[in-house]
């Protein structure tokens, strides 16, 4: 289960001579300003408090990220 | 001109004694992708910029020094109580060896910041898309510093950061999209 649905993952190549065990896999993020051309108006807005508290005003622009220490990566 | 608020854009909080982490955030003070390097890169393309997007370099160009003086802070929390024994251990004694504790503009490596870590090619879509570059790779250290500190009081600020980053692009990519658009053409309904 993945906990951050921005992450994507892949496997890379496992090579027979590979010198260390491999990892499950590698992990990289796609926010979701990727997927925003021109920010549309009127867009449902946070809490000043809790605008501050996820560093932008707008929660569909608001972009997760758990530390890779925390998930024992 | 600027007027100064005596006030961190977003709280600091340091509750781990742990020099080391101020070593590695020190690369987004003095870094290429760093936040020096972003506030001088916007705040100088923004004269040579077409005017619709003068407004979006200067901002963010103004944010970015708030987000430095946040950097600044973690550095200087993470040392001041430092002895020296910690900052050697923690790999600083070289920086010890220069500066004592003090802040110094450099990325984690010790390599002093250099105005060639920012570009001015005077091309609009260059310039944008440089910035929009810029945005995505110092998210991106910022993901890797969060990976690095099981400190949740400094991940809570890193976050922070992490986030303005991704809200910055998309202004950037908003500015592409307003000087994308050929005003000068006539449009006939």
């Amino acid at each position: 289960m993945k906990m951050n649905h921005e992450e994507r993952t892949y496997v890379p190549f496992r090579s027979p001579f590979d010198p260390c065990p491999p990892l499950p896999c590698r992990t990289y993020v796609v926010p979701v300003n990727q997927y925003v051309v021109f920010q549309p108006p009127d867009l449902p807005q946070f809490s000043p408090a809790e605008a501050l508290k996820h560093g932008t005003l707008w929660p569909s622009l608001y972009s997760p990220y758990v530390s890779r220490k925390m998930k024992g990566e | 001109m600027w007027i100064y608020e005596k006030k961190l854009q977003y709280p600091v909080r340091v509750s781990k004694c742990d020099p080391m982490m101020a070593k590695f955030l020190i690369e987004q003070y003095g870094g290429a992708d760093g936040e020096l390097a972003a506030a001088l890169r916007y705040l100088n393309q923004r004269y040579t910029i077409p005017d619709k997007v003068i407004g979006v370099l200067n901002d963010i160009g103004t944010e970015e020094f708030a987000h430095l003086e946040m950097i600044a802070t973690m550095v200087y929390k993470l040392t001041k109580d430092a002895t020296v024994d910690q900052l050697q251990a923690a790999g600083l004694g070289a920086h010890y060896a220069n500066h004592d504790k003090a802040l110094y503009y450099e990325n984690a490596s010790g390599v002093p910041w250099t105005a060639s870590y920012i570009n001015a090619k005077g091309d609009p879509i260059a310039d944008l898309y440089e910035d929009i570059a810029a945005e995505e790779k110092a998210r991106a250290t910022y993901q890797w510093l969060i990976d690095m500190t099981d400190d949740v009081d400094i991940q809570d600020s890193l976050k922070f950061l992490r986030e303005r980053e991704i809200i910055h692009a998309i202004r950037f990519r908003e500015a592409v999209e307003i000087i994308k658009e050929d005003r000068a053409t006539r449009k006939i309904f």
